[in-house]
């Protein structure tokens, strides 16, 4: 792997390796401290970000490298009309790894055929966001203990979620896994991915548009916000916003053990009573995801020296 | 109307009413110096009305274009006034240039001199996505 664009550019047992990486971390951060020192992480963000650009900074300065970059197009070249491959081309001279936001659907993709150094993918519009997804998968596994014989729902807007889409390609190569799928009709799981990974891979799946229904048989719940950036139309995002917002009262029927994530930033779809609940991992998952970029940075700079 | 027989050439038969002209500009025949004949609404036993091409030169033609473009499509190799060969046409697993991504968030609509890509992922329905941002190619 030389980059990291899509999330089914990692085999399941490069994941393992990298949770792996990432557990043992968290456990022992001393042995990391000097992981990557004299290296240079670029964080090209086109488009605001706080968790990802933060987390990726975070996890590059813990491993003792340093960090360049922009945090929004306006104070790029990209303002004057500059190509995301002469970007590129220019940035690959100043840094060793490039973490890449883009608003645009395939940019990461574009980069990483113009690149000399390895490029990931921290977001591409609706389309990808793969960080995200090995954050997802480590809080699961570290939460859960496995990724088999699971009942994941998704929640909220699982047309335009990217992080919905990876985590339903991911999860679809393991064993026992069933899907729940909870969204108004405008926003539902596109047929590309439900045909790709759902329905090609004969997993078991459930639509519904309501979240109260299905919460009882939850192993996991993945909650989204309805993102105003994805809409064309604001009158469209004002009637969806708030489809779907997670209680105390929803909770309450939920399993003892159910386990709820969220990309993050919520708006008003998980109550913040629902926060001192200890199923409530979304903050807990927010921190695991700068343990996994460093497991990443390391692996893709490791790769590179070879 | 008759068009006469051509002696050496091929004619692309069978294309969907209303596709020869999208045929044309598609495959760059504008760029050929031979004579080529463009009859549009032709009848056709099979479909009511078809469209066909005659071009009066023995030329390389991006079949793998052509059948995305109309699967239905033939390719008669004419050689001394008789047909000596039928090509078939099959779907390639990887397009350039042939269709636009339509996709407004696609970095194709912004990125300066991309190439249009597309794979096939239904061989089944010839559906094919851009490889930016998968969404599917309508024609």
């Amino acid at each position: 792997m030389k980059n990291l664009i899509d999330i089914l550019d990692l085999s399941t047992q490069e994941i393992d390796e990298m949770i792996e990486v990432a557990n043992d971390i968290i456990d022992h951060p001393e042995n990391y401290r000097e992981a990557c020192k004299y290296k240079t992480l670029a964080t090209l963000f086109f488009e605001p970000s706080t968790r990802t650009r933060l987390s990726f900074e975070a996890a590059m300065l813990e491993l003792g490298g340093r960090v360049l970059g922009f945090s929004e197009a306006s104070s790029s070249s990209a303002a004057k009309g500059e190509s995301v491959a002469d970007t590129i081309a220019v940035c690959c001279g100043y840094s060793d790894i490039i973490a890449m936001r883009h608003p645009k659907e395939g940019a990461p993709l574009v980069a990483s055929a113009k690149a000399t150094v390895p490029i990931i993918n921290a977001g591409d519009g609706g389309h990808n966001h793969p960080t995200q997804t090995l954050t997802d998968l480590l809080t699961i596994k570290r939460e859960k203990g496995r990724f088999n014989d699971l009942t994941i729902g998704l929640c909220g807007d699982l047309k335009f979620g990217r992080t919905v889409h990876s985590l339903i390609a991911a999860m679809s190569r393991y064993s026992g896994i069933r899907f729940v799928l909870i969204s108004p009709e405008e926003l539902k799981v596109p047929s590309y991915v439900k045909n790709a990974y759902i329905k090609g891979r004969n997993i078991p799946y459930e639509q519904t548009i309501a979240l109260e229904n299905v919460i009882d048989k939850l192993d996991v719940l993945y909650m989204t916000r309805v993102q105003r950036e994805r809409f064309f139309n604001e009158e469209d995002y004002l009637r969806l916003k708030d489809c779907y917002v997670l209680t105390p009262e929803k909770m309450a029927m939920a399993k003892k053990d159910l386990i709820v994530l969220h990309p993050l930033p919520r708006v008003n779809e998980i109550s913040v009573a629902v926060d001192d609940d200890p199923r409530a991992c979304y903050f807990r998952q927010a921190r695991y995801g700068k343990f996994i970029r460093m497991a990443l940075i390391m692996k893709l700079l490791e790769e590179a020296n070879k | 109307m008759n068009i006469d027989s051509i002696i050496n050439g091929i004619v692309i038969d069978h294309i969907t009413a209303g596709k020869a002209m999208q045929i044309y500009n598609q495959l760059r025949l504008d760029a050929l110096d031979c004579q080529i004949a463009i009859i549009k609404n032709a009848s056709s036993n099979k479909n009511g009305t078809k469209d066909i091409i005659k071009i009066a030169d023995e030329i390389d033609i991006d079949l793998g274009a052509l059948a995305v473009i109309c699967p239905t499509a033939t390719v008669n190799i004419i050689h001394n006034g008789k047909v000596i060969e039928k090509r078939d046409l099959k779907l390639p697993e990887r397009i350039e240039n042939v269709m636009r991504c339509k996709n407004p968030r696609c970095i194709t609509t912004t990125e300066q001199e991309i190439k249009h890509v597309f794979v096939l992922t239904d061989p089944e329905t010839a559906e094919y996505r851009c490889i930016y941002c998968d969404t599917k190619a309508s024609n």
